[in-house]
C-alpha cells in the first residue's frame, strides 16, 4: 500500500487524506522537511553498524534496471561496488530501514510497484531478515528525495536489486539491534535472538526494536556481507503471502494516479498532432474558450492542451480544439509493406557481439532462416494519467513512470527548475511492460500545471494518445544459420540482428514527447545501445547452448521512422523467437527430437533442469496429437543469460482451413533463483505466456506514411478470451539460497518460439514472420 | 438535474446529460472502481451493471439512466466485507496491475446473476468484451469460477449473495 501512503502523505499536504485503508502514513513523502530532520524531530531513530556477517548474496548481472535508460539518474554511482543489490548506489542504512521509537518499521525501496507484486515481495524480505510479523512492514516505494535512487524499475532487476538490499540491510539492521540490546542488558550478542519485533534473552528478558533504538541515532554504511538467515528456518520468505494491494483494488479503493483526487484538482487533455512531426500552423481557440468549464487553453509551439474544471469537459474541449487546429503533416513515414527491405538499407552501426572459434568435426548440413518482427505496442489498459501541482516554484508530479529520478532529471532540464524544486512521487498505473506514455504523461501535465500554477492538475491521455504516441518495441529483424556435423551436432551458428534502440527513456528532456513539439523544442537524445551482458537489440543474442564456433551480429539502426524505447524484453522476445524456432529447424534436419536437441547443447545444469521439468510436466515423451491440427512446440531461454530460466512447452490447434492458431495448453517451467513468493512468480510467468500469446499471434503497429493508423482496439487487436489457451501450468524450481534472479520478462521469447514451433509441429510449415496471423499461417499451408 | 440510483442510493447530478456515465461516476460521484480504458467500447474496463445487464459506462449517456438501477464494484462489497465476487477475485489472487479487474467483476457478475452454473465456454465467450494487458485472464476465469461456487452455496443454504442494490 506504499504508494496509496506516498499519495496519502503528499495528498495530506492539502489537508486531505485520500481512502486508503491502512493507518495515516508518515509525513515524509512529499512534504518539504527531509526525512532525517523529521525523524531527528520525532524522536525516531535510524540504524546504522557495523557488523560482520558470513554470508552474502553475491549478484550477477549489470547495471541498475537493466541498463535503461541513459545519464547519472538511471545509473546511480556505485560508491560501494563491494555491497549487495542496491547497496552499492545507496550503502547508507538508513536509505533503506527506519525504525521508529514507538518500534514502527518503515522500508524504502527506490522501485516501483508496476502490478508484479514487489510491494509484497520487498516487504517478506525484509519482515523474514529482521525477525517481525509481515504486516509490521510499512513500505515505501520510488519518490524522489524519499526513497534511494534505484534508476528504472525495468529489466527484472527489482529483486535482485532492490530485494537483495533490502534482504541484506534488514539482516545487518537485526544483527546491530541485537548487538545494541545486548549492550543493554549486559549480555553477550550470541545469548540474544531476534523474535517478533524484541530481542530476548534466555531467561526470558525483552526489548522490543523501539525501545532499543530510542533516543539514539546511526549514520553507517552497509558492511559487505550479512549474517541471513537459513533458508531452511525461512518462515516468510517462500510463502505464498496474498499480495497487499489487491484488496483495495477489488473493491474500489484509491489504487492508481487516475484515482488521485486532490482538492482544487482540475483536468486537462493534450491535443496531440494527427502525426509525428506535425506542426500547429493556425488554430482559434476563440469558441472552444466559451465551451463550459475550460478555464485554460495552453499553446506553446505545437504543444496544445485544454484545462477544465471536469474530465468530461475536458474531452469535448479537446475534440473542438481537434477540430479547430491545422496542422502541417508530412509523410515521414516508410512503406510499411516494404518496411523491413527499407530498414536492412538504413544506416546502422556494425557491433560484433561474439566471435568464437574451435575444432569441430566437419559440417554436413547448413539450415539458415530469416525472421521479422514487426513494431508492437505496449498497450496499456489504462491510458497514461499523471498529477502535476506547480506552487511556490515547486513543481510535484505523481506518476506511474518506472524511474521518478531520471524523469526528475528530465523535468528538470525541460523546466530549468533545479533538482530540489521538482519532485516525482510513483503512484501506481495500469501495467506498464516497458516504457510506454507514463513519463510523457508526466511531462504534458508538468507543462499545463506550470502554466496553470497553485491548482493540482490531472491529465489523462485518450487511447488514441496511448496507442499512437507511445514508443513501441522496435521492428526487428534476424538472420540465422547454422551447420550440424554428421552426428547432428551443431558446430556453427551464425546470428545477425537488426534492431533499433530499445532504450529510448528519459534522462535527456528531448525524449520526452512534449518537449519535442514546443516553440523551443528540445532534441531526442542520440540513440545509444546498452552494452552486453544485458544487451538492448542484441538481448539474448547470444544462444545459451554450447556451439563451438559462433558468431552474433548487431546491425544497430539508427533511424527511427517510429517512436521506439523499451518493451518488455526488450530484443530479448525477438531473439529468442528467432534462435528458439531455429533450434527446432536445426533438430529437423539433425533427425532429432526438439528437447532432446536441445539438451544435446546444453551444459548449465539449471537450464537442463528447466528444459527436462517442462518436457516432464508437459507429457513430452509420451504426447500423441490427438486430434487432426494438433501440435506441440518447446523452447527455452535463460534471459539475458544471466536472469531467470525459463522453459515452456505448448500444445497448440491450428484450423487448416482458416490458418487461425489457438493455445491449447502451456507448461512451463522456471527457476528465479530462490523463491520468495511463489504465487508471485507465477502470477508473472502466467502473465508473460498469455501477453506474448498475444504479441505472438495477434500484434503488429501499422502505419500509412504520414500517420500510425493502429490508434485503438480494433485497429490494433489483441487476444481476447476466447484465443486463450485450456490451461498454463508454471513450475517452480526453487533455489533456497541462491541469487535472485528476477522473473517479469523471462517468459515473452520462449511463449514466441514454443507457438511457432507447435504450429510447424501441427501443419508441417514454418511460419517466421511475426504475429503469427491466420493469414500467414493459411498462405504458409497453401490452403 | 438528473437522479442516478447507484448501488441503491439515489444521487442528483448536474452534469450534462451527454456526459458519459463513467465520467459521472468518478468526477461527480467520486468513485474509483469503474476506470476509463478506451472511452470507445472496445475494452471493458469501465463495464457496471444497469438494470443486471453489464454495459460499457464509457459510452453510455447518463440522460439513458434515469430511473434505472446501476451497480459497480463499490456496490459488491467492502474491504472489510467483500461480496462473492470479490473474495473470489482475492483468493484466486487474480490482478496483477488490476486496471482490468473491476470490469471484470462487474461483467462476470452480470452473469452470474442470471446462470449461477455457467460452462467454461460460457464465462470466456461472456467475457469477450472485456481486455486485460496484463495476461491475468487465468486466474480472471479461475475467479468467476471461484465466485459462481459461492453463489450457488450461498442459493443453497438460503442466503443473500453479495450486495443487492
Ligand atoms: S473504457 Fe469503456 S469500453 Fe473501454
Ligand atoms: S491486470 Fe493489468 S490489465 Fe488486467
Amino acid at each position: 500500500m506504499s504508494a496509496l501512503k506516498s499519495i496519502a502523505a503528499a495528498a495530506s499536504l492539502f489537508g486531505q487524506t485520500p481512502g486508503d485503508p491502512e493507518p495515516a502514513a508518515h509525513v515524509e513523502a512529499g512534504t518539504g522537511p527531509s526525512r532525517r530532520s523529521v525523524l531527528v524531530g520525532g524522536g525516531s531513530l535510524v540504524v546504522g553498524f557495523s557488523l560482520f556477517g558470513n554470508q552474502a548474496l553475491a549478484q550477477e548481472g549489470g547495471q541498475n534496471g537493466g541498463g535503461e535508460g541513459t545519464g547519472a539518474a538511471a545509473h546511480p554511482e556505485e560508491k560501494a561496488p563491494a555491497l549487495p543489490g542496491s547497496l552499492k548506489t545507496n550503502p547508507q542504512l538508513d536509505s533503506w530501514i527506519r525504525i521508529d521509537a514507538d518500534g514502527a518499521i518503515t522500508v524504502f525501496t527506490g522501485k516501483a510497484e508496476l502490478g508484479q507484486g514487489i510491494k509484497t515481495a520487498l516487504s517478506q524480505l525484509a519482515a523474514e531478515e529482521l525477525g517481525v510479523e509481515f504486516k509490521a512492514i510499512r513500505l515505501v516505494t520510488a519518490s524522489t528525495g524519499v526513497t534511494p535512487n534505484e534508476g528504472y524499475t525495468a529489466g527484472s532487476h527489482s529483486m535482485q536489486d532492490s530485494g537483495t538490499a533490502i534482504m541484506n540491510a534488514a539482516a545487518q539492521v537485526r544483527e546491530i539491534l541485537i548487538g545494541m540490546a545486548g549492550t543493554k542488558l549486559n549480555l553477550p550478542a550470541e545469548q540474544l535472538k531476534a523474535e517478533n519485533a524484541a530481542i530476548v534473552a534466555p531467561d526470558g528478558r525483552k526489548l522490543g526494536y523501539g525501545e532499543i533504538v530510542a533516543g539514539q541515532r546511526f549514520n553507517t554504511q552497509a558492511q559487505p556481507t550479512s549474517k541471513l538467515r537459513d533458508p531452511l528456518n525461512f518462515t516468510i520468505i517462500g510463502q505464498e503471502i496474498p499480495r497487499v494491494d489487491i484488496p483495495g483494488k477489488v473493491t474500489g479503493g484509491v489504487a492508481y494516479v487516475q484515482d488521485l483526487r486532490l482538492p482544487g484538482m482540475v483536468h486537462a487533455r493534450v491535443v496531440r498532432p494527427p502525426s509525428y512531426g506535425a506542426q500547429l500552423t493556425a488554430i482559434d481557440t476563440s469558441a472552444v474558450e466559451k465551451l463550459p468549464g475550460v478555464l485554460k487553453i495552453v499553446r506553446d509551439g505545437s504543444f496544445l492542451a485544454v484545462v477544465t474544471a471536469k474530465e468530461f469537459q475536458a474531452v469535448t474541449a479537446m475534440r473542438a480544439l481537434q477540430v479547430a487546429a491545422e496542422w502541417q503533416e508530412r509523410p515521414s513515414l516508410p512503406n510499411q509493406s516494404t518496411y523491413y527491405k527499407t530498414f536492412r538499407s538504413l544506416p546502422s552501426d556494425y557491433r560484433l557481439i561474439l566471435d568464437s572459434h574451435a575444432p569441430t568435426a566437419p559440417a554436413a548440413k547448413t539450415v539458415s532462416a530469416t525472421f521479422h518482427r514487426p513494431h508492437q505496442s505496449h498497450g496499456s489498459i489504462g491510458p497514461s494519467c499523471a498529477v502535476a501541482h506547480f506552487t511556490g516554484g515547486k513543481m510535484t508530479v505523481w506518476t506511474h513512470t518506472q524511474g521518478v529520478y531520471p524523469l526528475r532529471k528530465a523535468l528538470t532540464e525541460l523546466l530549468a527548475l533545479p533538482d530540489e524544486q521538482v519532485q516525482c512521487i510513483h503512484t501506481e498505473g495500469s501495467g506498464c511492460y516497458g516504457h510506454n506514455g507514463a513519463d510523457d504523461v508526466a511531462a504534458d501535465a508538468a507543462l499545463i500545471a506550470r502554466a496553470f500554477p497553485d491548482k493540482p492538475v490531472r491529465v489523462q491521455w485518450m487511447r488514441e494518445d496511448e496507442h499512437g504516441w507511445e514508443p513501441y518495441g522496435s521492428a526487428m529483424i534476424t538472420e540465422l544459420s547454422g551447420s550440424l556435423d554428421a552426428g547432428g551436432k551443431i558446430v556453427d551458428f551464425q546470428f545477425e540482428v537488426w534492431s533499433n534502440t530499445h532504450n529510448g527513456r528519459p534522462g535527456p528532456a528531448g525524449n520526452l514527447l512534449a518537449a519535442q513539439y514546443l516553440e523551443k523544442p528540445f532534441t531526442p537524445a542520440p540513440p545509444t545501445p546498452i552494452p552486453q551482458p544485458e544487451g538492448g537489440g542484441d538481448r539474448n543474442s547470444i544462444p545459451l547452448y554450447h556451439i563451438p564456433n559462433a558468431k552474433v551480429v548487431e546491425h544497430f539502426v539508427k533511424t527511427m521512422p517510429l517512436r521506439v524505447s523499451a518493451m518488455r524484453g526488450l530484443g530479448a522476445y525477438m531473439n529468442i523467437f528467432s534462435i528458439e524456432s531455429f533450434m527446432d529447424e536445426m533438430a529437423v534436419a539433425a533427425g532429432a527430437d526438439p528437447v532432446e536437441f536441445r539438451l544435446r547443447h546444453m551444459e548449465d545444469a539449471r537450464a537442463r533442469d528447466v528444459i527436462s521439468k517442462a518436457a516432464e510436466e508437459f507429457g513430452w515423451s509420451s504426447w500423441k496429437a490427438s486430434a487432426p491440427g494438433r501440435g506441440r512446440g518447446f523452447a527455452f531461454a535463460r534471459y539475458k543469460n544471466l536472469g531467470a530460466y525459463c522453459a515452456i512447452a505448448a500444445e497448440v490447434e491450428v484450423e487448416r482451413e482458416t490458418g487461425a492458431v489457438r493455445p491449447v495448453r502451456f507448461v512451463a517451467a522456471t527457476d528465479s533463483g530462490q523463491v520468495v513468493n511463489p504465487n508471485g512468480i507465477r502470477n508473472q510467468v502466467e502473465g508473460a505466456i498469455v501477453q506474448s500469446s498475444s504479441w505472438t499471434l495477434f500484434e503488429q503497429v501499422t502505419y500509412d506514411n504520414t500517420r500510425i493508423s493502429s490508434r485503438t482496439w480494433s485497429t490494433y487487436p489483441i487476444l481476447r478470451f476466447p484465443a486463450l489457451p485450456d490451461t498454463v501450468e508454471v513450475h517452480i524450481i526453487d533455489r533456497p539460497g541462491l541469487p535472485f534472479l528476477g522473473t517479469g520478462e523471462c517468459g515473452q521469447g520462449p511463449t514466441s518460439a514454443a507457438l511457432a514451433n507447435a504450429v510447424a509441429n501441427a501443419v508441417g510449415v514454418r511460419v517466421r514472420d511475426l504475429p503469427l496471423t491466420p493469414n500467414r499461417v493459411k498462405t504458409a499451408i497453401g490452403v | 438535474m438528473i437522479t442516478l440510483n447507484v448501488n441503491g442510493r439515489d444521487h442528483q447530478v448536474d452534469s450534462d446529460p451527454t456526459t458519459p456515465l463513467l465520467y459521472v461516476l468518478r468526477d461527480e460521484l467520486q468513485m474509483n472502481a469503474a476506470k476509463f480504458g478506451c472511452g470507445l467500447g472496445q475494452c471493458g474496463s469501465c463495464t457496471v451493471m444497469v438494470d443486471g445487464q453489464a454495459i460499457f459506462s464509457c459510452v453510455t449517456p447518463i440522460t439513458a439512466l434515469q430511473g434505472r438501477k446501476i451497480k459497480t464494484v463499490e456496490g459488491l462489497g467492502t474491504i472489510d466485507r467483500p461480496g462473492p465476487m470479490q473474495r473470489a477475485f482475492m483468493e484466486e489472487q487474480a490482478a496483477q496491475c488490476g486496471y482490468c479487474i473491476p470490469g471484470m467483476m462487474m461483467r462476470a457478475q452480470a452473469l452470474l446473476e442470471t446462470n449461477h452454473n455457467p460452462s467454461e465456454a460460457d464465462i470466456r465467450d461472456h467475457m469477450r468484451t472485456n481486455l486485460c494487458r496484463c495476461g491475468t485472464q487465468m486466474r480472471i476465469l479461475a475467479a468467476v469460477r471461484r465466485a459462481a461456487g459461492y453463489m450457488r452455496e450461498a442459493k443453497g443454504t438460503g442466503q443473500e449473495q453479495g450486495t443487492k442494490s
